[in-house]
C-alpha cells in the first residue's frame, strides 16, 4: 500500500514537471491546423525550454533582488500547489483540511512576486502587465472559491482529495446542473489564470493589451525558463481542476485511470485550442464583466445546491 | 503574582513619560529615561503575561474604590492575556524605534507632552484589559481615547492634523457614550457594575438586542468597523509612525476586545447578532481593501488595511456568535480562535509596516508612495522587513497572515456545510469576499512594495534615501522575525488560544443557556484536529526552505553570468525599452495610482478619484497637469451627509452650549438632582 503510494506519489510529481510543456504545443497546434497551417512541432515547448536553459541571463541595472527571486518563487509556489491537486482518480501527495485555501494562496505568492519583480525593472510595459495580472487574479479567486464551495457542499468534504473522489460521480446524477455551472466557471478561472484567449493573446508581443507576456519582458535565459515551465505548469493544475469536476470517474485499472487522465488533459488542450480559433481576445473593459459572470456562474451553482 | 506584576508594569508604563515631562531641558536624558522605564514595563508585563498563558490560571483581584459604582476588581484571564501580549510588546518597540525616529530633542514644543501620553496609552490600555468594572474599566478606556488625542495633535501646526485630532475625539466621545448606555443597561441586569456572565432570564430580548448594538456601535466606533471607521485613516496617518503602530497594531484592537469581552457576558446571542457581524465584517474587508488601493499617501494606505483586517476579526467573531448561537462548538473555536490569531499576528505584521512607513519617511520625509521609488538599493533591511510584513498581510503561506484566515475560511466552509440554507448562503457570501479581499490586499501591498521600493527613484529625496540607524533596524528585524516564527509555528499558540476559547464559550455557559461548557470545547473539538495548524507550518517550511535555497543558487548564477557579462561586454544594461527613448525615465514608470486604476475603477461604488481639473485640455494642448485625490463614497453619501442634518437638528439645542465652566457644573448638579428625586420617588428604579 505505501509503496504504491509512493509510485502513484512520484507519478504525480513527473507528470506535473514532465507534461504541462506538451499542452501550449497541442494548443497552438490545434489552432495551426484550424488555421490551416502546418504550425510549430507539438514538442515546441520542450524545445524552447532547452533552448532557454542554455541560454546567459541579462539582468537590467535598475533591478534588485527581487526580481531575480521572482521566477523562482513562481516556480517552487506552482509546484508546491501542483501537489495538492488531485488528478482525477488519484489523490495528491498531500491533503488535509483547508488545502484548497492553501492551494490558492500558494499560487497568490507566486504572484506576488512575479508582479512584484516586474515593477522591479522600472518598465511602464511591466508595470501594466502587473497591474491587470493582479486585479483580473482578484476577480478569478472568489469565483474559484464559490467553486469550492459547490464541492464541499456536495461532498461535505473539506478537502481537495476529499471533494474530487468519493460521492462525486452520485453528484452527477443528482446535481448535474450545479456541476455544469461550476465547471463552466473554472473553464473561464483557467483562460484568465493562464492569459488565454479571450482575456489575453499569447502569440502576440509587445501588444499594450496583454497581461502575462507583457509582465516576463526583461526576463531571459533560464529565468524565463522558469516563468514559462511554471506558466505551463499552471496550465496544467488548472486544466486537472476542471477534469476533476467533469470526469470523476475510475475504470478500476490505476493504469487506465493514468491514461484517461492524460486523455483528458490533451482533449482539454485542443478544447482550448478550438477556443482561442474560434473567438477574438475580448476589449480590456470587458474582461471584468467576465470574470463576474464566472463568479456567478459558480454562485448559481452554490445556490442550486442549497435549495 | 503575575497580576501584580502587570498592574506594577501598567503603573511604570502609564507614569513612564513623566521624566520627559520633568527634565524638558535635558530631552536626550529626558526620552531616554521614559524609554527605559516604558521598555522595563513592557518586558516585565509581557514575561508575567506569557507566564500567566503558559500556567493558564486565571487570577483575580478585588479592591473596595471610593469611585460611586467603582470597584478596583481586575483579573487576569486567558482573554484579557491574550490581549495583553500586544499591548505589552508594541509600545516597547515603538518607544525603542522613537528613540531615533522621534527625537524629543528636534520636537521644542510636543516633545515632552508625546512622551508623556504615550506612557499613558500604554498604561490605559493595561488597565481595561484586566479591568472587570465598568467604571475602571472605562477610566483606562478614557486614558487611552485621550491620550490617544494628544498623540494624534503631535504635529499640530498642520491644519490637517488639527482635523485628524478633532474628528478622533468626536468619534472616541461618541463611543464612550454608547459604552455608558451599554454599562447601565448591564447593571440593571446584573445590579452591580461588576462584570459577571449575565444569566438567561436577567435581560429581555429587546434590551439584550440594545445591549448588543450599543457594545458594537461603541467598540465599533474604536475597532474602525465600517462605516464607523471615518475618523480612522486620518489620524492613523498624521500621527507620528510609532505611535501609528500602537494605534493600528493594538489600540483598535481594544476596540474588538470590548466586543470580544461583552458578548461574552451577554446571555444566549440570537442569530441575528451572528450574521450581523458577518455581513459589517466582510463589508468592512472587501471595501478597505479596495479603498486602500485608492490611496496615495503610504500610512493612509496602511490605515485602510487596519479597517479590511478589522473586518476579518470581526468575521471571525461573528462566525463564533452563530456557533453559539445554534450550539455548534467547531464553529465557536474556528471563529473565535481565527479572529484572535489573527488580532495577535495582525499586530504583528501591522506594526512592522507602520515601523516600515517610519523608516521610509524618516529617509525621504514625505509618505506620497508617487514621490518615492527605487529605495531598494539604498535600504536593504528596511526593504526586507517591509516584504515580509507586506507577505504576511497578503495571507501567503510562510507568514502569519494566513494561519487565522486559514480558520475562518475553514469555519466559514464548515457553515456551508452543515448550516441552514439561510446561514449557508450568508457564509458563501462571507467566502466571497474573504477571497476577493485577500487577493486585494495583495494587490495594494504589491502595488505599495514596489512604488517604493523597487524601480527608479521618482524625486530627489527618493535618491536621497538612506538606512534608518541601528535601534529603528533592530526593531523592524525583530518584528520580521516574530512575524515569520508566527507563521511558520501557529502551532505552538494553540494550547493559549483553546483556553481564550473555551473561557468566552464557558462563560457563556455558565451564564445559564445551555451552550458549551469549557469540557465540549476542550475535549471533543481541540483546536489542532479542526485547523491544520501544525500542517501549516509544515507547509510554510516546505515554501520558504525550496525558495530559499533556490533564489540563493539562482542569484550566485546571475552573479556569475553578470561578472562574465561586465568583463567581456562592458557596463550592466538598462531595463529593455521596447524602442522607446527612455523607458526607465522615472516619470514614464508605472505610478502606483495607474497600478490600481483598474481595481478601482470596477469600486467606484466605494471609493473614487477625484480629478482636478476634470476636463482633459482641447486640442493643441500647452503643458498641463492634474492631480487626483481618493475619495470615501461611504463617507461622502451616509456619515457627511448624517451628521450634517444631526448638527442641523440640534441647533436649538446650543442654547444649552455656553462655554462657560460655571454653567457646565451647574448643569451636572442639576442633573444630579434630578436623577436624586427620580430615584426615591419612582418605586421601579432601584433595582
Amino acid at each position: 500500500m505505501n509503496t504504491w503510494r509512493l509510485v502513484e506519489g512520484s507519478l504525480h510529481l513527473l507528470l506535473l514537471l514532465g507534461l504541462p510543456p506538451l499542452l501550449p504545443g497541442v494548443i497552438n497546434k490545434t489552432k495551426a491546423l484550424m488555421a490551416g497551417r502546418v504550425g510549430p512541432p507539438v514538442l515546441q515547448g520542450y524545445y524552447d525550454l532547452a533552448k532557454l536553459f542554455r541560454k546567459g541571463m541579462v539582468f537590467s541595472r535598475t533591478t534588485t533582488w527581487v526580481f531575480k527571486a521572482g521566477p523562482v518563487v513562481a516556480w517552487v509556489t506552482t509546484v508546491l500547489a501542483g501537489l495538492l491537486v488531485p488528478l482525477m482518480h488519484h489523490a495528491p501527495p498531500a491533503a488535509f483540511a483547508g488545502d484548497m485555501v492553501l492551494l490558492v494562496y500558494l499560487l497568490a505568492l507566486g504572484r506576488f512576486f512575479m508582479a512584484a519583480a516586474a515593477l522591479d525593472t522600472g518598465s511602464p510595459f511591466e508595470g501594466m502587465g502587473a497591474a491587470r495580472e493582479v486585479s483580473y487574479a482578484s476577480l478569478a479567486e472568489p469565483a474559484l472559491f464559490l467553486g469550492f464551495i459547490a464541492m464541499a457542499k456536495l461532498t461535505g468534504s473539506l478537502s481537495l482529495a476529499g471533494m474530487f473522489s468519493g460521492t462525486l460521480p452520485e453528484g452527477w446524477s443528482g446535481a448535474a446542473a450545479a456541476l455544469v455551472l461550476v465547471t463552466a466557471s473554472w473553464f473561464i478561472v483557467l483562460l484568465a489564470e493562464n492569459s488565454r484567449i479571450p482575456f489575453d493573446d499569447p502569440n502576440t508581443h509587445l501588444e499594450l493589451t496583454m497581461i502575462h507576456e507583457v509582465m516576463v519582458l526583461d526576463h531571459s535565459g533560464p529565468a524565463l525558463g522558469l516563468i514559462e515551465h511554471g506558466a505551463a505548469m499552471k496550465l496544467f493544475i488548472f486544466g486537472a481542476l476542471v477534469l476533476d469536476v467533469l470526469i470523476p470517474v475510475t475504470t478500476g485499472d490505476p493504469w487506465l485511470d493514468w491514461a484517461l487522465l492524460l486523455a483528458g488533459v490533451l482533449l482539454l488542450a485542443v478544447l482550448i485550442g478550438l477556443v482561442e480559433s474560434s473567438m477574438a481576445r475580448l476589449r480590456l473593459n470587458n474582461i471584468p464583466k467576465l470574470l463576474v459572470a464566472a463568479c456567478l456562474l459558480a454562485l448559481f451553482g452554490v445556490i442550486l445546491l442549497m435549495v | 503574582m503575575a497580576l501584580i506584576l502587570v498592574l506594577a508594569a501598567a503603573a511604570v508604563a502609564g507614569l513612564s513619560g513623566l521624566p520627559a515631562l520633568l527634565a524638558r531641558g535635558r530631552p536626550r536624558l529626558g526620552q531616554g529615561c521614559a524609554t527605559a522605564l516604558l521598555v522595563a514595563a513592557s518586558a516585565t508585563g509581557l514575561l508575567s503575561a506569557a507566564w500567566a498563558l503558559v500556567t493558564g490560571s486565571a487570577v483575580a483581584l478585588s479592591g473596595a474604590w471610593a469611585v460611586p459604582g467603582g470597584s478596583f476588581s481586575v483579573s487576569l484571564d486567558a482573554l484579557s492575556t491574550w490581549f495583553l501580549l500586544p499591548v505589552f510588546l508594541v509600545p516597547g518597540l515603538g518607544a525603542i524605534f522613537g528613540l531615533q525616529y522621534w527625537r524629543q530633542a528636534e520636537h521644542a514644543e510636543a516633545g515632552g507632552r508625546v512622551q508623556f501620553f504615550y506612557g499613558v496609552l500604554a498604561g490605559g490600555m493595561v488597565l481595561l484589559v484586566v479591568a472587570r468594572n465598568s467604571v475602571l474599566f472605562l477610566v483606562g478606556w478614557e486614558l487611552m481615547a485621550v491620550a490617544a488625542f494628544f498623540l494624534v495633535a503631535t504635529d499640530d501646526v498642520q491644519a490637517e492634523t488639527r482635523e485628524a485630532a478633532w474628528v478622533y475625539l468626536v468619534a472616541t466621545h461618541l463611543g464612550t457614550a454608547a459604552l455608558m448606555a451599554l454599562f447601565a443597561l448591564m447593571r440593571q441586569a446584573s445590579g452591580s457594575f461588576d462584570w459577571t456572565p449575565l444569566s438567561a432570564g436577567s435581560l429581555p430580548p429587546a434590551a439584550a438586542a440594545a445591549a448588543f448594538l450599543l457594545a458594537l456601535i461603541g467598540f465599533g466606533l474604536k475597532a474602525g468597523l465600517m462605516p464607523l471607521h471615518v475618523w480612522l485613516p486620518s489620524a492613523h496617518a498624521s500621527a507620528p509612525s510609532h505611535v501609528s503602530a500602537v494605534m493600528s497594531g493594538v489600540m483598535i484592537k481594544m476596540g474588538l476586545y470590548g466586543l470580544v469581552r461583552v458578548t461574552s457576558l451577554l446571555p444566549a446571542p440570537p442569530l441575528w447578532w451572528g450574521i450581523l457581524l458577518l455581513a459589517l465584517g466582510a463589508l468592512s474587508g472587501v471595501i478597505a481593501a479596495a479603498a486602500a488601493l485608492a490611496q496615495h499617501d503610504l500610512k493612509r494606505m496602511l490605515a485602510f488595511s487596519s479597517i479590511e483586517n478589522v473586518g476579518l476579526i470581526t468575521l471571525g467573531l461573528g462566525l463564533a456568535l452563530v456557533g453559539r448561537s445554534v450550539h455548534n462548538a467547531a464553529w465557536i473555536v474556528l471563529g473565535l480562535g481565527g479572529a484572535l490569531l489573527h488580532v495577535l499576528n495582525h499586530s504583528l505584521f501591522k506594526s512592522l509596516l507602520f515601523f516600515g512607513a517610519g523608516a521610509v519617511l524618516h529617509a525621504t520625509a514625505t509618505r506620497r508612495m508617487d514621490a518615492l521609488g527605487g529605495l531598494a538599493a539604498a535600504m536593504p533591511v528596511t526593504l526586507t522587513a517591509w516584504l515580509v510584513g507586506a507577505l504576511a498581510v497578503s495571507a501567503v503561506p510562510g507568514f502569519n497572515g494566513l494561519p487565522g484566515e486559514l480558520m475562518l475560511y475553514l469555519g466559514l466552509f464548515d457553515v456551508v456545510r452543515g448550516g441552514s440554507p439561510a446561514v449557508a448562503l450568508v457564509a458563501t457570501a462571507c467566502i466571497g469576499g474573504l477571497a476577493l479581499t485577500g487577493a486585494l490586499a495583495l494587490a495594494s501591498f504589491v502595488r505599495a512594495l514596489g512604488a517604493i521600493f523597487l524601480g527608479t527613484a521618482r524625486s530627489p529625496v527618493a535618491h536621497a534615501a538612506h538606512e534608518p540607524p541601528g535601534p529603528m533596524t533592530a526593531v523592524l528585524g525583530l518584528l520580521g522575525g516574530l512575524c515569520l516564527a508566527a507563521g511558520l509555528a501557529p502551532f505552538l499558540l494553540a494550547p493559549a488560544l483553546e483556553q481564550v476559547v473555551a473561557g468566552w464559550a464557558g462563560a457563556a455557559a455558565r451564564g445559564g443557556a445551555a451552550v458549551l461548557g469549557d469540557t465540549a470545547v476542550r475535549s471533543g473539538l481541540g483546536l489542532l484536529e479542526l485547523a491544520p495548524l501544525r500542517t501549516l507550518g509544515w507547509a510554510g517550511l516546505a515554501v520558504l526552505v525550496p525558495v530559499a535555497l533556490g533564489t540563493a543558487w539562482f542569484l550566485r548564477l546571475a552573479g556569475r553570468i553578470s561578472a562574465r557579462r561586465t568583463s567581456t561586454a562592458g557596463a550592466a544594461l538598462g531595463t529593455w525599452d521596447c524602442g522607446y527613448a527612455d523607458p526607465s525615465s522615472p516619470r514614464l514608470q508605472y505610478t502606483s495610482s495607474s497600478f490600481a486604476a483598474l481595481l478601482v475603477g470596477l469600486f467606484g461604488w466605494a471609493v473614487a478619484l477625484r480629478r482636478s481639473p476634470a476636463a482633459a485640455p482641447a486640442m493643441f494642448p500647452a503643458p498641463w497637469a492634474f492631480a487626483t485625490a481618493p475619495i470615501d463614497r461611504l463617507l461622502a453619501r451616509l456619515v457627511v451627509p448624517f451628521c450634517q442634518r444631526t448638527a442641523g437638528r440640534c441647533t436649538r439645542v446650543r442654547v444649552l452650549q455656553q462655554g462657560v465652566l460655571h454653567i457646565y457644573l451647574l448643569y451636572i448638579l442639576g442633573v444630579l438632582l434630578l436623577g436624586i428625586v427620580w430615584a426615591t420617588l419612582s418605586p421601579w428604579s432601584r433595582g
